[in-house]
């Protein structure tokens, strides 16, 4: 999209005499090759003849909020989809924040398409709740449907999947990530009929029965476009092995459970299996893998870009041992397991490296844990300098650490760092973590994404207004120590669309002071903090545009509003909402 | 540097300070509303028990500048921090931010620390792999191969070690701190309890008996 071109007609003013130059199939044609969603919305800024084009050229939507919109206004906009993003609940429900049938159910979208997308290929979920008798709706109400992935979704079980199997003849893509199934049983798996071969796409990682091997093996070996498979830990390791031969032209692969139960000779031809698949980019799964039969592995590493081991508790010289034969990493996930050498083996072998997680193995402290700390994540920070993505849990941290880190690394975009003991100083220093996000957000320019932890103060917020000009979305949990400190963030940070604060005291006049700012932005979540149900009432009732969502706690105080979500609508406020949600 | 916005912090203090005000809040009319003294009221609902008192003592943890509320706040008033931790070791909701789906993928292994007197190195062993305390003792013949498992005359299991005519006690640290003989409880019950593990050296000689054919009495 050449925005000069925008700029002319927008400035000309003209937009008759444009139009007449300038047919709308050939604009529409022209459009149709603008696939981001952020420049459509900019395209259908431009005039009303643009606006027009580009709503019937438009086949891929994307709905951050299923609550900011209704399906009814979606599809009159755009007629001609073919594949829908949704998300639902606030990101806080993953950690049990938000409880059960608080909505976001798909089922009324799916009455909705099916009258007015016949022609919908694509549906890509994020924390909705999908009911079985949805997904045997999507599956009959759609003849061309094609993918479907279902990432924390909750609600169904293995019976929606029997319904997807059993009817979408075309199914190229069925991706079940993260979510929390009702598995009842593995024979949804037998269900694609024996002429079905069109499948590319299959992900069952996270379900936890068993499946009929051999339905799985003829359903691999007659799916010749197959690239993606990742299966669960019920598959044994010989069993992969079959499924390797079927399928050697996969790109990415989630193994079952790599727990050793291999004769010689089986170990031998498995070596061979993963030596034929030289086309692995990404590599998951390795659940109960030790360091005898990772070195199975080795000849299937070299092009791999994505290693995902946060189901694998490597110990650190067997994680070290594998990275050497992964020269190509750009992402890489782990359990912190690893411990500190093994992050120091990453920053000698990954030079690539671009994103890294590190995940607690016991997040609870019900054993005796090292995990990682501050060393781990400095040497990281030497040896892979394009690193840009981190999300680091760790029980210690100091400031000069993450002070060195950002010299060393500059160019974050997400920087997630969780010191998991709240409220946790700085260990050698006993001060605030105030210095080391101060850091972060003046050294890192790019910063889009920050998570902040440890013990804070109201100047660690102070910095993030002033400096963190690209940021979109802050998440702050036990921080801070007055409303100064969220007014600086909604005063200062220009970009920011999701908010979501936990423990925090921060009250009223930080939720007012950003009253106008909340239009700008996707959502706000506020629980636990110092916020009344009467600062939301003048809040819902100063900007009838926003929905100001109340859920109490049993046994709090009538005046505490507990938690607070609020989010910008042109859909009026929720019809579907349960007793516990009280739109103000 | 933070900011220089003392006309903006104005602003913000007055309607901050009507909000106050207007605010329906429990308390005695004119009872200052520092953040200090409005935390611990708030603070019990949840079962945090009290609030963190972070007497720091260094100035560079003072919040630069002031709200109505620090003004407020005459006392020690440095860091008061959130005022919301949580007790130590209390679990709170939610925290860590850690998936549902991951927390259930890693209860699949337990791994504690393995030390020997005398080894210059610890061990790690995952005691889910094991079912039962011979299949322990024999992943310790594995790793320390100096070491066989003999059965003294009592029928008891025994780590010895040959060459050097030394004799290791099984010891294990429980989740109370305690150091207790491996053997005594059940397996499962040893595997829950577990902590972390110690071949003591024992202060006998070993036998070089061959092995007793008497059943062992653990298992």
């Amino acid at each position: 999209m050449d925005p000069k071109r925008k700029k002319d007609c927008h400035d000309s003013g003209e937009s008759t005499r444009v139009a007449s130059t300038f047919p709308d199939e050939v604009l529409e044609r022209v459009l149709a090759l603008v696939k981001s969603h952020k420049d459509r919305s900019s395209v259908s800024l431009v005039c009303k003849d643009w606006y027009d084009a580009e709503r019937w050229s438009r086949t891929h939507v994307f709905i951050g909020n299923c609550y900011s919109v209704s399906p009814e206004i979606v599809v009159r906009r755009f007629p001609n989809v073919r594949s829908v993003t949704l998300k639902g609940k606030p990101r806080f429900s993953d950690f049990n924040l938000v409880p059960p049938n608080w909505g976001a159910d798909i089922r009324c979208w799916l009455v909705v398409f099916a009258a007015k997308y016949r022609c919908l290929e694509e549906l890509r979920l994020k924390r909705m709740t999908v009911s079985d008798e949805s997904l045997e709706f999507l599956a009959l109400s759609f003849p061309n449907f094609k993918a479907l992935s279902l990432h924390s979704c909750d609600g169904f079980s293995t019976d929606g999947l029997a319904a997807i199997a059993t009817h979408c003849k075309n199914l190229t893509e069925l991706n079940i990530q993260e979510n929390d199934i009702y598995d009842k049983s593995g024979c949804w798996l037998s269900c694609f009929p024996e002429n079905f071969t069109s499948l590319e796409v299959l992900n069952f990682a996270y379900l936890n029965n068993d499946v009929n091997f051999e339905a799985l093996e003829r359903l691999v070996s007659r799916c010749k476009s197959l690239n993606v498979l990742k299966v669960n830990k019920n598959i044994t390791l010989e069993q992969l092995q079959r499924l390797l031969i079927c399928a050697p032209k996969l790109t990415e692969l989630g193994t079952g459970s790599f727990l050793p139960e291999l004769t010689d000779r089986q170990y031998s031809e498995l070596k061979r299996s993963f030596s034929i698949c030289s086309n692995l980019n990404v590599l998951s799964g390795l659940s109960e893998a030790t360091a005898l039969y990772l070195p199975a592995l080795y000849p299937a590493c070299t092009n791999l870009t994505f290693l995902n081991l946060s189901d694998a508790a490597l110990q650190s010289e067997e994680f070290a041992k594998l990275l050497v034969h992964c020269p190509r990493l750009r992402r890489l996930w782990v359990l912190d397991t690893v411990e500190d050498k093994g992050l120091e083996a990453v920053g000698s072998n990954c030079p690539l490296l671009e994103e890294l997680r590190v995940f607690p193995s016991d997040p609870y402290e019900e054993g005796i844990v090292h995990g990682v700390t501050e060393s781990g994540f400095i040497a990281v920070s030497y040896g892979c300098r394009r690193l840009h993505y981190v999300l680091y849990f760790c029980r210690q941290m100091t400031n000069a650490a993450v002070e060195t880190i950002v010299q060393n690394c500059p160019d974050f975009t997400h920087f997630r760092l969780c010191i998991m003991t709240p409220c946790q100083p700085d260990y050698r220093t006993n001060e605030p973590m105030d210095k080391a996000f101060c850091a972060v957000v003046k050294t890192c320019t790019k910063l889009r994404r920050l998570a902040v932890s440890g013990l804070l103060t109201d100047m660690t917020f102070e910095y993030i207004g002033k400096y963190a000009k690209n940021l979109e979305t802050l998440s702050v949990a036990f921080a801070g120590s007055s409303d100064w400190g969220m007014q600086c963030v909604l005063g200062g940070c220009r970009k920011l669309r999701k908010l979501e604060i936990r423990d925090c005291p921060f009250g009223n006049a930080a939720l007012l002071s950003g009253f106008e700012k909340y239009e700008s932005m996707r959502s706000l979540w506020m629980s636990d903090c110092k916020v009344t149900m009467n600062g939301c009432r003048f809040l819902a009732k100063e900007m009838p545009r926003l929905n100001v969502e109340v859920m109490k706690e049993d046994g709090s105080d009538d005046s505490q509003a507990d938690k607070v979500y609020v989010y910008r609508s042109v859909a009026g406020p929720r019809r579907d909402a349960p007793p516990f949600v009280l739109t103000l | 540097m933070p900011p220089e916005t003392t006309s903006e912090r104005s602003e913000s203090d007055v309607s901050s300070a009507i909000f106050k005000d207007t605010e329906l809040t429990l308390g005695l009319p004119g009872e200052a509303r520092s953040p200090a003294l409005a935390g611990s009221r708030n603070c019990t609902k949840r079962g945090f028990i009290e609030t963190v008192d972070l007497n720091l003592g260094s100035s560079t943890s003072k919040p630069r500048g002031k709200t109505l509320a620090d003004e407020d706040d005459n006392s020690e008033n440095i860091v008061t921090g959130a005022g919301k931790a949580p007790a130590a070791k209390a679990q709170v909701v939610g925290w860590p931010p850690v998936r549902s789906f991951r927390k259930k993928a890693l209860e699949g292994s337990k791994y504690v620390k393995v030390a020997v007197d005398g080894a210059p190195y610890l061990r790690k062993v995952d005691l889910e792999t094991y079912d039962s305390y011979q299949e322990l003792l024999k992943a310790f013949e594995k790793m320390f191969t100096c070491f066989t498992i003999r059965d003294n005359y009592l029928g008891e299991r025994k780590v010895v070690d040959p060459m050097k005519e030394m004799e290791y006690v099984p010891t294990y640290e429980d989740k109370d701190g305690d150091w207790m003989l491996v053997g005594d409880v059940p397996w499962k019950m040893f595997r829950e309890s577990c902590k972390r593990i110690h071949l003591k050296k024992s202060s006998e000689a070993v036998g070089l008996a061959p092995r007793s054919t008497l059943p062992p009495s653990t298992t």
